[in-house]
């Protein structure tokens, strides 16, 4: 394997090293905490900067000569760059460090999603139908904004956490079953990871026949139960202890006005590029490719149903004046669809996208 | 007014408000969204099994049936084109016009009404207020307080008071009209696309390589003909490197027009023709069988002349400068090996095309070969001549995607505004100004009162690096006192 494996490897670990730092800091306070993890991710940064280059030099030398943006595999390598790109930028603009420890673990879902499935690596020549300037903006401009709608998930889960108190309002509810679920899925994944270090299954091979084998679908009934158990123990402990998340967050002196206009902020910066990048290219590729901009393919649908959730967003705080909860619960809800859009897609639903297969 | 009269306008005043409220939207999209969704999950046009399979999974095996003849009575089996889906569309369309038109005097009294002086009370209560002394003349300070406003990319206006003055100015009032831009190009999307269903063809063509034809199917079996003919001169595929993975694949294609060839080109997959309105894309190809099939070689004798020659399985050919007779045995479209190194086809579709030859030499064979057309070194021929397949004529079809959709333009028409929409909607902000100053003893007053639609805190600090100057000049002589 060439060069961009060797620092993509270095980039992944420090990473995982940032997230755990991060969460460290949020925990611990510690200034000294805080550099250490900038400094982590921005070396992780610049590592993953090296490896794309040297990936797109290796396609070249292979005589393929492309960017590294065409499979599944290398847009969501570039999604984690564009979203910790976009978070550095963020942490330097407003020396606000905390949002790390909610960017990072997105960061690390789609690392591990990645060698979890253990997808396809290799530097594969194009189909025709792929071999297109437009399908590169497609892909390059989608990501851009999809890292953008992730920030503002991160935001608006924190903003959520903050502006709840009671354990019966529906926004506290909302955020510490939609949070706990998150960090289970990650968690539950990490396991199937270490139990069977999956690797060179497809996509499907890998979700029918490991995913959650060791927790959710374990072959064991006890196991099976214990498992949905102690997932349901820890929503539960999420929901009665949030407060706790709450105080952390309040001790860093955020105001939530802040947090409620970066996840606007985001937002606003987001869906202009997704419409023109995931929209607008997506169909002029298609309609140069196979003669239809628009077909209702299920990708095609899931990205217009995203747009509406943003759109939905913009509305609601720029003619009803929604702020604050509301509206961060729309921006959470908007995160869950682009993840379904990409990969839920691919997983549940049949297409005809030529990352269909995932491999 | 009689009342009748009354009764209509007031059926007319409600219609009205019903679709100029924005909550209607919030319902139509949230249908069309979820109706959506529901069309990613029953697949659209497929065969009746599939669904039927997925109903059984949810509905367990006796309802399934039912529940299928029920949805596909309804239209969900092919549901964006179904009445009420287009209705729905049709509806956000209305409201979406309709919520414009009612709120676009509004915004034009905004964007039209002048900007004015603002009183002396008036400071201090915008957006961005800023107030600070500043030594000199007045005299002095207008020039720099121009060049900051300059800087700022304001044309200020100026209104000359008893004990000062007060510069003011507003730019890019116009950009609030750029989410109607955004809503227009909505619609004017939608109208693209309906021109294109209405106005256009979409249809298959299946040519075999030198045949000519008209025909087109539609994706209900409809046959339809050009007002021209397609003639597939011949078809190439190129593959990567020795893989079966193809890296291009093109037809080359004659138009026939009243029996004149107009034009001569090639299609590939993202490159497609346009010829009268019809565009043609490269969508698929494949195996006719061997028939009609013409393979075409170059010989290149050991003096180095070269030949074409064009034959079909069974014929013979004397290679030129030998004495040798060459004549073709068989055609595989695909040959590969197997553990036992015995040639064997490995699929119908021409992905490794090989012949095998024999050469005789008078009455007695001499040997014989397969000869690749992606191998050069099979065609290397013991006596010294070489013998290359270079194609295959007759023996693929290609398929075309046929279409004409006089819509297209509008389509496009409007992604472009609608860009144009968004980028001034989301990245350009109308702005006010206004700067209060006031003379005093070797000294002057300023106030500045400002205001932006969307980014104030950007602004907030452009104001503060173009009064910068002035700032410190303030600054330097307080510390000089
Ligand atoms: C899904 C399609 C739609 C998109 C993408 C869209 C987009 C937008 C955007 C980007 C804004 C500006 C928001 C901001 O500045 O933060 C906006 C404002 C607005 N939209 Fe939409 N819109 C859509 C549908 C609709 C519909 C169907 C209606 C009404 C019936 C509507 C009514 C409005 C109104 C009234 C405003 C405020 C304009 C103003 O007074 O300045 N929109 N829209």
């Amino acid at each position: 394997m060439g060069n961009s494996s060797i620092f993509f490897g270095i980039a992944e670990i420090g990473y995982f090293v940032a997230m755990m730092v991060y969460i460290a800091y949020f925990v611990f306070k510690g200034d000294y905490l805080g550099k250490v993890a900038t400094t982590v991710t921005t070396v992780s940064l610049l590592s993953q900067t090296v490896a794309f280059i040297s990936r797109w030099v290796e396609s070249y030398n292979m005589g393929i000569g492309r960017p590294p943006l065409t499979n599944l595999y290398e847009s969501l390598v570039f999604f984690v760059w564009c979203l910790m790109f976009g978070y550095l930028i963020v942490e330097f603009k407003y020396k606000r460090r905390s949002l790390g420890a909610f960017v990072t673990p997105l960061a690390a879902l789609a690392l591990g999603f990645v060698d979890l499935t253990g997808m396809s690596k290799r530097i594969e020549p194009l189909l025709p139908a792929l071999q297109s300037n437009w399908l590169l903006a497609h892909v390059t401009m989608s990501f851009i904004a999809y890292a953008a709608f992730g920030l503002s998930f991160a935001a608006a889960l924190m903003y959520l956490i903050v502006r709840t108190e009671k354990r019966n309002e529906p926004a506290y509810i909302f955020w510490s079953v939609s949070g706990s679920v998150f960090f289970i899925v990650i968690f539950a994944m990490l396991l199937d990871y270490m139990n069977y270090k999956v690797i060179g299954e497809s996509a499907e091979g890998f979700i029918k026949n490991f995913l959650f084998k060791s927790t959710f679908r374990n072959s064991s009934h006890g196991l099976t139960v214990f498992s949905y158990l102690v997932a349901i123990g820890g929503i539960f402990l999420t929901w009665r202890y949030g407060y706790v998340l709450k105080r952390i967050i309040d001790s860093f002196n955020l105001s939530v006005d802040f947090l409620d206009e970066l996840n606007y902020k985001l937002i606003a910066v987001g869906f202009p590029i997704f419409t023109l990048g995931g929209l607008i290219c997506g169909a002029v590729w298609a309609d140069q490719a196979w003669g239809t901009y628009w077909s209702w393919d299920p990708k095609e649908t899931w990205s217009l149903i995203t747009w509406f959730v943003y759109a939905f967003y913009l509305h609601a705080r720029y003619i009803k004046g929604w702020r604050g909860r509301k509206v961060a619960v729309v921006s959470v809800v908007g995160f869950i669809t682009v993840i379904f859009t990409y990969l839920g897609v691919n997983i549940f639903l049949s297409g005809l996208h030529s990352y269909g297969d995932l491999m | 007014m009689t009342d009748k009269a009354k009764d209509k306008t007031s059926v007319v005043n409600a219609i009205w408000r019903f679709f100029s409220s924005v909550r209607l939207a919030v319902v139509l999209i949230a249908l069309i969204g979820l109706l959506s969704i529901l069309g990613t999950v029953i697949e659209q046009n497929a065969e009746p099994e599939k669904n039927v399979r997925l109903f059984k999974k949810i509905f367990g095996e006796g309802l399934a049936s039912t529940v299928y003849r029920i949805s596909e009575s309804l239209g969900f089996m092919d549901m964006y084109s179904s009445w009420w889906f287009l209705m729905l569309l049709a509806l956000l369309a209305v409201n979406l016009i309709v919520c414009s038109i009612d709120r676009l005097p509004g915004i034009r009294r905004i964007v039209s009404r002048p900007m004015e002086p603002l009183k002396e009370e008036g400071f201090g209560h915008h957006g961005i207020n800023k107030e600070f002394t500043c030594k000199g003349s007045i005299n002095d300070v207008r020039v720099k307080v121009a060049t900051a406003l300059k800087q700022l990319g304001f044309k200020p206006d100026e209104f000359i008071f008893e004990r000062g003055v007060q510069y003011y100015a507003q730019k890019w009032q116009h950009v609030r009209y750029a989410v109607y831009v955004i809503h227009l190009s909505i619609i004017v999307i939608l109208v693209g696309a309906v021109v294109g269903i209405q106005f256009g063809f979409r249809g298959f063509m299946k040519i075999d390589e030198g045949q000519t034809t008209d025909k087109a199917f539609s994706r209900k079996g409809e046959e339809y003909h050009l007002d021209f003919s397609i003639k597939c001169d011949d078809f190439t595929i190129e593959f990567y490197g020795d893989t079966d993975t193809p890296k291009t694949y093109r037809s080359w294609l004659t138009v026939i027009e009243s029996g004149q060839e107009k034009l001569k080109t090639f299609i590939e997959v993202n490159h497609p023709l346009s010829y009268k309105g019809y565009t043609f894309y490269q969508s698929s190809y494949g195996p006719i069988g061997e028939e009609n099939g013409v393979l075409v070689f170059r010989v290149k004798s050991k003096d180095g002349k070269s030949e074409m020659i064009f034959k079909k399985v069974g014929d013979a050919f004397k290679i030129p400068g030998s004495t040798l007779e060459a004549r073709i045995m068989a055609f595989s479209p695909a040959l590969g090996f197997n553990k036992d190194e015995k040639p064997y086809t490995y699929t119908e579709m021409l992905n490794n095309p090989a012949v095998y030859v024999l050469f005789r030499e008078g009455r007695n064979d001499k040997y014989g070969g397969w000869i690749f057309k992606r191998y050069p070194k099979s065609w290397d021929i013991p006596d010294g001549s070489k013998l290359e397949l270079v194609d295959n004529w007759g023996y693929q079809y290609t398929g075309i995607q046929v279409r004409k959709d006089p819509g297209v333009w509008i389509v496009y028409l409007g992604c472009i505004c609608m860009t144009l929409g968004l980028y001034f909607a989301f990245f350009i902000s109308h702005k006010k100004i206004w700067v209060l100053l006031v003379s005093g003893k070797g000294k002057v007053d300023i106030k500045i009162a400002a205001y932006a639609h969307k980014h104030k805190g950007t602004f907030d600090t452009n104001i503060d690096k173009a009064f910068g100057p002035l700032r410190d000049q303030v600054a330097a002589d307080k510390k000089g006192d």
